[in-house]
């Protein structure tokens, strides 16, 4: 043996004579990791709170966590002589007079951004492809708390150097706590430490944000990562990929490399953001003084959402029996993100219960596979949207020239029927993507040859598609409840189908379910149109609409009963 | 119904064509929306007097009134004072040329001779705020805490921390104050061009104004030492960065990461 | 080592792998018939995948020789970039916005490259000169099976009866109340977090005889000086000037208007609507700057449509008309506060604002 096997074989022989790990770790260093881009957008999450943790650390070095006021004299000279608390004084400190102070405040604020946009995206690409379907219910929310926990995490992290952005949003907070009926100013009080702005936010504000915060998100992201690690990382459908097993790259030495260079790209990403985009330039905004304010104030984008509730809300207030409920605040700030986070939690659950399917699902959907819950993804990204955009109304409208309360006027109307469109042109689109799938599988990939016919006619040849291309297409009946003929069949229906309630559920198991069948005749547009020979007759009309699909599969050499048809 | 249009290579491009042009008119419709502009606020001078006028009557009666007393289109200038003159003519919003919800800066139509002429026939008229002296508008040994503190707490609400401006009601605008000069600045100060209030020299003193003018030409030529300054808007720019930038790099690295290799004659 | 008895291993634990040679490390792996992992078998109709063990060496030892040049090169890249931080960071200064410009600058592009470059570097290693591999694991049905359920559950049962939990209910009963003061002390603790709010949110600092100065000059004002039609400026309480929790709530602007453009009358407290005459010196009329939504200060007043905007969420209110709102979330119009002048002529306050500043809460009627 060499040195080095020497030393790995004593290594290895010491460790595990104490924790039995031979095999454990080899299961471990074997266990297989599918491939897919969008499978690392957890990641980048995951890696964008790591170095969180790391420039963070950084800055509690040097960061006095204090309102207590003092006079500056340091480096940045515009505010010489200005009165302002210790906080906003030791940012500047870190900023100007601390070597790489600036770009660790930078990157920890890009990287606190990356990490809420990779949530979300994340987020997103777990719901479109339905990866949220048990067994990982447990996991999704999870996921979920984290989110909540990170936009607390951002505002909490951006509100402690006390400047004039931060300062004011911290005043909204307050106006909102105030708002909450019965305990409201009990709340606040207990928050503050008496009458805003008090003295005690920014240290309690600071021990939530390094300590208490961060504390539970090591414990849940643990928490995510071992329920993925032991239910295996969900795979999108391909060849040889099935329910039961899962196909990719092992763990060593592939998958680890391939984590090791993410985690570097992800550093790599938010120091160069760090270095040439500013970010949060605190001097320019001025210590925080609650007599004072910019035009053009908004939060970190993730709490835009809010920000455009509160500026979208009719100014709706009850005052009855001496005492005020403000509904103009209390309604913005806790129905649409409530409405989107609890139905975002239940969704697992109401899916199951409307489709029945209780099966485990351990290959991803295709999106357009599942048009009615991608539909209705969208809807929510387009009602977030509309809030998100009304949160940055003025500078929108300074900068393209629109009237102010325009904007709002068209948000109050948009919030409504933005959603309702993004669901009907996603709805439409994912159907029309089956619907060319459903053309691939019956008439094959076109190849680009062009044969002419002895009749003189010209055909493109198409050929079948490979088993690769036919396992990427995902071709399935969707799960659903009994067929609406089957269950006419039954004398009894079963528990869950009967009575009123059992209605709604078959019709909203009909309008989830809504998919272009695979055994359908004809291309949905029109009665011939295929292009090549004279098609088949079509099928019944109930086959273009929401008919629950009745198995049967197509062979991809089989598609041709093509009459008129082309090679195959 | 047929539908192979469709399915001409041209129909993709159509489809996109015409989602541009119903963008385009959905925006055109929705901007520049606004009144007309509301009153401005001339002011005083000094020698030239009658230059002055002369330039007044080519260019300024038509909307002005021949004694400068207004019309239905234009307030009066009477008493407006050389300063307001001075600061509208300098920063080329007068003359106006169109009905828009506010005049905004544009190249200056007379040089500064032609316009401290206009600005003493106007003040000759009736007094008014005078152009400031050099010495007025000097920043040096200006107190630019004092500066900050002012211009925080009755500037910034309309122009920004920054001055980069902000968006008012019903198309008007507080302007970015990055072109603005310190005599401009002062003028401003002192007439309350348009919507913007009145600060005279006895709320807001002579050597306060230079502070504020002090603070913002000071802010507004220190450099950005973490980079870009994304124009320095604030969070918004910085969540668009986040995202379009930040995000959209990482997931071009994800997909190159996992991308299936091309099968070479050896696999 | 000695075999001790081996617990349950992870649940894709290959049942029934046949045992493979015990092999050094170095020596070569034997061709095929090993198996990785797991006899997988299939499902359904789908072909099972080739290869089954991670080859030693990549298909294309060219394209990996060209690779591991470019990698080599971009890790020394990445190990010059790293010596350039450190270089950056004891040769530049800070301590001026230009030094920490150019700091910074310095410092994020070495640290930037570095890492970029071993990124990169490390991507292409895996791309190009690791085989290319794609195995197969069989996962294990999630539920355990009933077996092993039912033993479970007996285990359960059996622990809950020898626990007596289930059989003597005084015991349970007792347990379950002794812990709910537990769980609520938590909470008790946290009261000392801050006073009561009593009627703190009703009052200002505002009392009669108190004089308005300019913040930031802190000057007093007189009316002679605040003249000019269409002026507005912030005022905050004389003595307060330093204090922000008095200010948070005392943040005042006045407004000087041309005769005849405030439109008097008695105010309601809740539609506003009328500026009361005797709280107005010469057509200046003062109110709250703290915005009725949700507290920013609405300070924003175009002077041309005698709006006053909070730029926060584009509350407007009018002010001839007592600060009404026209627009925008806000619920009331701002608190007028009442003023007068005192012998020296200067602005002061009459008497506090006659109405809680501020956003609305539970209390305020």
């Amino acid at each position: 043996m060499t040195l080095t096997e020497k030393l790995l074989d004593g290594t290895g022989s010491w460790l595990d004579d104490r924790f039995h790990g031979a095999k454990g770790f080899r299961t471990l260093f074997r266990k297989i990791f599918p491939d897919h881009w969008t499978f690392l957008l957890g990641e980048i999450a995951l890696y964008s709170f790591i170095i969180l943790l790391l420039t963070g650390t950084f800055l509690s070095l040097f960061f006095q966590p204090s309102m207590t006021e003092v006079t500056y004299h340091g480096a940045y000279t515009p505010l010489n002589g200005v009165r302002m608390s210790e906080a906003y004084a030791s940012t500047l400190n870190i900023s100007f007079d601390v070597r790489g102070g600036l770009l660790m405040r930078q990157i920890h604020h890009w990287a606190a951004d990356l990490f809420v946009a990779a949530i979300m995206a994340h987020m997103l690409r777990i719901f479109f492809t339905g990866a949220y379907r048990k067994p990982r219910e447990v996991n999704w929310l999870i996921g979920i708390v984290m989110f909540t926990l990170a936009l607390l995490e951002g505002l909490f992290g951006y509100s402690l150097p006390d400047d004039l952005l931060s300062g004011t949003g911290l005043r909204i907070l307050e106006g909102v706590l105030l708002s909450i009926p019965i305990v409201g100013t009990y709340l606040t009080f207990f928050l503050f430490g008496g009458p805003f702005p008090g003295n005690d936010i920014i240290p309690r504000l600071y021990i939530i944000h390094v300590l208490l915060l961060p504390g539970i998100f090591l414990a849940l992201i643990t928490a995510h990562l071992f329920i993925m690690f032991w239910q295996k990382h969900t795979q999108m459908p391909g060849e040889g990929r099935t329910n039961t097993n899962v196909v990719g790259q092992p763990t060593y030495p592939y998958f680890m490399a391939k984590t090791g260079a993410f985690f570097f790209f992800t550093f790599a990403c938010v120091a160069l953001a760090g270095t040439f985009a500013q970010i949060n330039p605190i001097w320019l905004y001025g210590p925080y003084t609650p007599a004072g304010i910019s035009a053009g104030s908004q939060p970190d984008f993730y709490m835009g959402f809010l920000e455009g509730t509160l500026r979208v809300f009719p100014n709706w207030t009850w005052d009855i029996f001496g005492h005020t409920v403000a509904w103009n605040v209390l309604i913005p700030a806790l129905v649409p993100l409530g409405l989107v986070f609890t139905g975002a939690a239940f969704w697992p659950f109401i899916e199951q219960w409307i489709t029945g399917d209780r099966r485990e699902h351990h290959v991803n959907d295709r999106p357009r596979n599942a048009p009615t819950r991608t539909a209705i993804g969208m809807a929510v990204v387009a009602f977030w949207a509309v809030f998100w955009l009304e949160g940055a109304n003025d500078v929108i409208a300074d900068h393209l020239d629109i009237s102010l309360y325009l904007t709002t006027e068209i948000a109050r109307y948009a919030v409504f029927i933005a959603p309702a469109v993004a669901y009907f042109v996603t709805k439409r689109i994912c159907l029309g993507l089956q619907r060319k799938d459903l053309h691939l599988l019956q008439h094959g990939v076109e190849t680009g040859i062009i044969r002419q016919l002895p009749s003189g006619e010209y055909i493109e040849e198409t050929r079948p598609l490979t088993d690769e291309e036919l396992a990427a297409l995902d071709v399935k009946p969707r799960p659903s409840l009994p067929a609406p003929a089957a269950q006419a069949a039954l004398e009894v229906p079963p528990p869950q189908m009967r009575g009123g309630l059992g209605r709604v559920r078959e019709q909203l198991d009909r309008v989830l379910t809504e998919s272009v069948p695979i055994d359908a005749h004809g291309d949905g547009y029109g009665a011939h149109g295929n292009g090549h020979g004279n098609g088949h007759p079509d099928g019944d009309a109930e086959a273009e609409h929401a008919a629950l699909p009745t198995g049967g599969d197509q062979q991809a050499d089989g598609s041709g009963d093509d009459a008129g048809g082309g090679p195959a | 119904m047929s539908f192979t249009w469709r399915r001409r290579p041209a129909a993709g491009y159509a489809v996109v064509l015409l989602a541009l042009i119903l963008v385009g008119a959905i925006y055109a419709t929705i901007t520049g929306s606004g009144e007309s502009a509301a009153a401005t606020t001339p002011t005083t001078s000094q020698a030239e007097i009658a230059k002055g006028q002369q330039l007044f009557r080519l260019t300024c009666a038509t909307c002005h009134g021949l004694e400068a007393q207004g019309t239905a289109v234009a307030p009066s200038l009477i008493g407006v004072g050389s300063a307001a003159v001075d600061f509208q003519v300098s920063t080329g919003r007068m003359p106006a040329t169109g009905p828009d919800a506010e005049n905004g800066r544009k190249p200056a139509r007379f040089n500064e001779a032609k316009t401290h002429a206009i600005a003493a026939y106007i003040a000759s008229l009736a007094g008014g705020p005078a152009i400031p002296t050099p010495a007025e508008v000097s920043t040096s040994g200006a107190d630019l805490a004092l500066g900050q503190q002012l211009f925080i707490s009755d500037c910034a609400q309309c122009h920004n921390f920054d001055g980069a401006g902000g968006a008012l009601t019903y198309g008007k605008y507080a302007p970015s104050l990055t072109a603005s000069t310190p005599t401009q600045m002062y003028e401003a100060m002192l007439t309350g061009p348009e919507a913007m209030p009145v600060f005279n020299n006895t709320t807001i003193t002579p050597d306060e104004k230079r502070d504020i003018i002090g603070f913002v030409t000071e802010t507004r030529s220190t450099p950005n030492p973490g980079g870009f300054s994304l124009g320095r808007v604030g969070p918004v720019t910085e969540g668009l960065v986040a995202f379009l930038g930040l995000l959209f790099f990482m997931v071009l690295a994800a997909i190159w990461i996992t991308a299936k290799h091309r099968k070479t004659a050896d696999e | 080592m000695s075999d001790t008895g081996v617990p349950e291993g992870l649940p894709d634990e290959p049942t029934d792998a046949p045992a493979s040679p015990q092999r050094v490390i170095g020596t070569p792996s034997p061709a095929q018939a090993r198996t990785l992992l797991g006899d997988g078998a299939g499902d359904g109709d789908r072909a099972q995948l080739a290869p089954r063990e991670l080859p030693a060496d990549p298909g294309n030892p060219q394209r990996a020789k060209r690779a591991e040049r470019i990698v080599a090169g971009l890790f020394i890249f990445s190990l010059l970039a790293s010596i350039g931080f450190i270089a950056a960071y004891v040769g530049l200064e800070v301590g001026s916005v230009d030094a920490v410009l150019r700091s910074n600058l310095a410092l994020g592009l070495s640290m930037g490259l570095a890492f970029l470059s071993l990124a990169v570097g490390a991507v292409i290693w895996v791309r190009y000169i690791m085989p290319d591999v794609e195995l197969t694991e069989q996962r294990h049905p999630l539920a355990s099976d009933s077996a092993d359920r039912k033993a479970f559950k007996q285990t359960f049962e059996e622990g809950a009866d020898a626990s007596q939990f289930t059989k003597r209910p005084l015991l349970r009963r007792t347990l379950i109340a002794a812990t709910v003061p537990l769980a609520v002390a938590p909470i008790v603790l946290l009261r000392d977090m801050g006073p009561l709010p009593g009627t703190t949110l009703r009052h200002t600092v505002w009392r009669p005889g108190l004089r308005l100065l300019a913040y930031g000059s802190n000057r007093p004002i007189t009316p002679a000086e605040f003249s000019s039609p269409g002026g507005m400026i912030t005022v905050v309480p004389d003595g307060y000037q330093d204090n922000p929790d008095a200010l948070a709530a005392a943040t005042a602007i006045i407004i000087k208007f041309q005769p005849g453009v405030l439109v008097f009358g008695k105010p309601s407290q809740i539609q506003g609507g009328y500026v009361t005459p005797n709280w107005t010196v010469d057509n200046i009329v003062c109110y709250s700057k703290i915005c009725t939504h949700v507290g920013c200060p609405a300070a924003l007043y175009e002077q041309t449509t005698h709006h006053i905007l909070c730029p926060c969420h584009q509350s407007t209110f009018d002010a001839p008309r007592g600060a009404q709102v026209l627009f925008g979330p806000a619920p009331r119009p701002l608190p007028q506060l009442p003023l007068t002048t005192d012998a020296q002529g200067f602005l002061v306050a009459l008497k506090d604002f006659q109405e809680p500043v501020g956003p609305s809460f539970w209390e305020r009627g």
